[in-house]
């Protein structure tokens, strides 16, 4: 196997808050291969975000990374200097966001955005121009010569998750992050958004890392999946291993929660009870076992080790055999 | 209130605006026993004296002493600004209450009302007021009443609003509660606690209004002592000594300057989105 | 956009003549009589019925409103009744140096208070910060003839750095600044203040918004982001405060005006207060109040202009 594009070791991630120290990822590891969809699935609050903000390394003033390498395209993101760092984002790696309502300024242009962005090219201001409209006709934006000139308010929330995406590849990143890029839009422009990265992907050849509370949309588009609970990663593998023949009770349980899989008609939505525990206060053993039905002694006391169930699947349970 | 107190001076600001508001209200309410002089007892032998143990802030071009005009002064300043908000406040509430509970045409023509008088410049439409009634603290605390009403009557109003649309409000109108009644019952204590705050950050403008107004001897008329005669005295002396305008504004700036403090931490507490729009 | 610009045009106007309605009502619905208060208590009855009648005050009271609104409309404010000059050209003599009292102050508070209150935001909780937020509130709370005196007190009589009162020689453009630096100061300080702590709130929400972490994410250089788009969206709030607080400005320039015995709107109406000379203090109230409600308009429709937001649905 080759090297991955990205691979996340041993990351773990500490917020300083008044009650502590909230230890919100712990002993991470994902490999993202070259060329591959990789998706990120768990509840929120399971610490997606914060994977993506150590990566990009624009994690807020109270975290802090107590462990672990981020290694991207032969370097550990974690040692490089503020600036070196700052040439990376958007250009090497690039993030769209949840909600592209927000997450563009209200009051530039998307022209002038898009101009921004492009500010380490030396070329003319046309030239920049030309590139962000060939850009934004790529990603099936009609009439782009107008339409730039506009303010993102005045766009629909599914032609501007568009423009954020055109934004994040103006650069020809070779790792796009979306982090659940189509959340905040309703089902068939999520549909759209979809199909658009993987054109995408087959067009500019880049990885992608998809992050997303939604199983159905991991399953349509991704070739991995990675399933993360309370910080931690519980499951691993192939979208076909792990959705066929879920290892972890937690995936088990997400599947069976989601509505799109759910065949016979009931009038009420399966919830996993429970709530995510406490992640100042961490006793040891497994970080499930109060929401699992299986959870037996040694779930209370140890933390479960990684098996191997096939190749390249891999679960953290203790009751997978050995 | 202990538990409110208790959170106030949690932050250190809040305490200090405790502290200094406690400070000036007592010496102002025990004037009469903490003031060494007569405030308008004249003395002429001893006018214009800098500060000395006798005359703990100096004395006046009539011999007054300034520590007792200071402390008297702060009766003036308080007595205005506490009549004077209060009035406003039941003024502001009735109106408030009427255009958010009222009629449609209502509502608009008491916003319409707000925003004239919000129109007019305070200390003009003091003075044109004062030219029309003369001089006297009554028509001080009346411009003060009517120039302030718009901002309790819009807070109300807003917060009327808002509660007229909660779901327990609209099943007693269902039920045929009086609106009076609901009213009384229900938005009256909801409010309380918003108005309360504008109301104490209202106190340090409402001051200063009235020194400012006494200052241009609008105000309270000689010789009872208030802090803007006294800087009003001062001014005319001001070739000759500084201590009057000291005398007259540090009172001032402390109880300006607590007020400010107390009614933001209390704020902060009860609503951090409340802000004073001034 | 044409919309709401007549539409607010049109409050404006609405309000500026509810308020002059307002002001004449109250003239005439106070007890007392204004031609008795203008004589002074030693007036003879016969003087007193001939001042009512040369102001029009015998007149049947809606004549005398109507009177009132149709010469507003020729621009007629009423004669002084002591110079026998019209209102209008003491008034618009008067009010070029109010007005830059006021533009000069804000500009002076805006060129401190709002690097001030950005720098604040970036660096909250430092102490800087800390001093900073004491400092702006001391500002706020201490009133602006308080500061006057105080400036006259020790630039003016103690140092004698700065001219104690007047407006300096006409045509003398130096002497004219040199005049402007107390009063200036002293309506400008509490300003500081103010935008400071506006410009700081405003900064510290805009910095967390999500846009901003977009262009992080791209790479984009700290201080085009402080700059281009954190401080274009803070700065917004300022616009309007500033509308809103013309009648704030107007209050201090009149006592500041007082305290330096600087020619001025505000010198003006307390002058003619205590000479009674009321069409010129309800001349000159007309027109800082119509100044207010211009403001406020202009601020509101700049306010709606600068944001990309509101421009776009007007």
């Amino acid at each position: 196997m080759t090297e991955p594009l990205l691979a996340i070791r041993d990351l773990s991630v500490d917020y300083r808050i008044e009650r502590g120290r909230l230890q919100a990822l712990r002993h991470v590891n994902i490999d993202v291969p070259k060329g591959s969809i990789v998706g990120v699935v768990g509840e929120s609050g399971c610490g997606k975000s914060t994977l993506i903000s150590s990566i990009i390394r624009l994690l807020p003033h109270n975290a802090s990374i107590s462990n672990g390498q981020i290694n991207f395209e032969g370097a550990n993101l974690l040692d490089l200097s503020e600036n070196e760092m700052r040439s990376i984002r958007g250009r090497r790696i690039s993030v769209v966001y949840q909600d592209p309502m927000t997450s563009l300024n209200p009051v530039l242009s998307i022209e002038q955005q898009m101009r921004h962005i492009q500010y380490r090219d030396t070329t003319r201001r046309s030239a920049k121009l030309e590139k962000s409209l060939a850009m934004l006709e790529s990603v099936g934006i009609a009439d782009s010569r107008k339409r730039i000139t506009q303010f993102p308010h005045e766009y629909s929330g599914g032609m501007l998750q568009r423009v954020s995406i055109a934004m994040a590849l103006q650069a020809k990143p070779s790792l796009l992050i979306a982090d659940e890029p189509t959340t905040a839009l309703d089902a068939t422009l999520e549909v759209q958004i979809i199909h658009l990265l993987k054109d995408i992907q087959a067009q500019f050849g880049c990885t992608i890392l998809f992050i997303s509370h939604h199983l159905g949309v991991i399953a349509e588009l991704c070739d991995y999946v990675v399933v993360m609970y309370a910080g931690e990663v519980v499951e691993k593998g192939t979208v076909r291993d792990v959705f066929h023949r879920p290892a972890h009770p937690y995936t088990t349980k997400l599947l069976q929660c989601d509505p799109a899989g759910i065949q016979i008609k009931t009038r009420i939505l399966p919830v996993i009870p429970g709530e995510i525990p406490d992640l100042v206060n961490l006793s040891g053993g497994c970080i499930f076992r109060s929401r699992c039905h299986l959870a037996e002694s040694a779930c209370e006391t140890e933390i479960p080790p990684r098996r191997e169930v096939a190749p390249g699947h891999a679960a953290n349970c203790h009751r997978l055999p050995i | 209130m202990i538990a409110v107190l208790r959170l106030v001076i949690k932050e250190p600001t809040g305490l200090f605006g405790l502290v200094l508001v406690t400070f000036i209200v007592c010496s102002a309410l025990f004037a009469a026993v903490l003031a060494p002089y007569d405030p308008v007892a004249l003395n002429i032998t001893d006018r214009l004296q800098s500060p000395s143990l006798s005359h703990l802030l100096g004395t006046d071009q009539l011999g007054r002493d300034l520590f007792s005009r200071v402390l008297y002064g702060g009766q003036v300043a308080l007595g205005v600004a506490l009549t004077a908000i209060g009035i406003a406040l039941v003024c502001g509430i009735v109106l408030g209450m009427l255009a958010g509970f009222g009629p449609k045409w209502l509502d608009k023509a008491i916003l319409l009302f707000f925003d004239t008088i919000r129109s007019f410049p305070t200390v003009m439409f003091a003075l044109a007021t004062v030219a029309l009634v003369g001089p006297s603290l009554q028509t001080v605390i009346a411009v003060i009443i009517v120039t302030t009403i718009p901002t309790y009557g819009r807070v109300v109003r807003t917060q009327t609003l808002s509660i007229k649309s909660n779901e327990f409000i609209k099943a007693e109108q269902v039920m045929g509660a009086k609106t009076a009644r609901i009213l009384i019952m229900h938005i009256l204590p909801n409010i309380f606690g918003p108005l309360m705050i504008l109301a104490s950050m209202d106190i340090p403008t409402v001051i200063a209004l009235e020194a400012g107004l006494s200052f241009l001897g609008m105000g309270v008329k000689p010789p009872t002592p208030s802090w803007g005669s006294i800087l009003n005295d001062g001014f005319s002396l001001i070739r000759v000594t500084p201590w009057p305008i000291i005398a007259g504004s540090i009172p001032l700036i402390l109880i300006t300057l607590g007020f400010t403090y107390l009614g933001e931490s209390l704020r902060d507490f009860v609503d951090p989105k409340l802000r004073k729009n001034f | 956009m044409l919309l709401y610009i007549a539409k607010r045009t049109a409050l404006g106007v609405i309000i500026v003549l509810l308020a002059v309605a307002l002001l004449f009502c109250m003239i005439h619905l106070i007890p007392g009589d204004p031609a008795r208060i203008l004589l002074g208590p030693r007036a003879t009855p016969e003087l007193i019925a001939a001042m009512s009648a040369r102001l029009g005050l015998d007149l049947p009271f809606p004549v005398q409103i109507m009177r009132f609104f149709a010469n507003l409309l020729r621009g007629d404010l009423g004669m002084d009744v002591i110079t026998n000059r019209p209102v209008v050209e003491i008034v618009v003599g008067q009010l070029p140096y109010t007005l830059w009292l006021i533009f000069l102050a804000i500009l002076f508070a805006g060129l401190i208070g709002i690097p001030l209150g950005c720098y604040s935001a970036l660096h909250r909780n430092t102490l800087f910060d800390r001093i900073s937020g004491f400092v702006s509130v001391s500002f706020i709370t201490t009133p602006s003839f308080v500061v006057a005196l105080y400036a006259l007190l020790i630039f003016a009589v103690a140092l004698k750095w700065f001219p104690a009162v007047g407006a300096g020689d006409r045509g003398d453009f130096l002497d004219q600044a040199v005049h402007l630096v107390l009063p200036v100061f002293s309506i400008g300080l509490a300003w500081i203040g103010y935008l400071a702590r506006l410009v700081r709130a405003s900064m510290l929400e805009v910095m967390e918004e999500s846009h901003i972490r977009t262009a992080r994410a791209f790479g984009l250089a700290e201080r085009r982001i402080i700059y281009h788009y954190a401080l274009k969206l803070a700065i917004l709030p300022t616009v309007s405060v500033i509308g809103v607080g013309m009648g704030f400005l107007l209050s201090s320039a009149l006592l500041t005006e007082i305290v330096f015995a600087r020619p001025g709107i505000g010198k003006l109406i307390y002058d003619s207060v205590i000479t009674r000379n009321y069409p010129v203090v309800m001349g000159s109230v007309l027109v800082s109040t119509v100044l207010f409600v211009v403001s406020t308009t202009v601020s509101d429709l700049i306010n709606a202009w600068l944001d990309p937001r509101t421009r776009a649905t007007l």
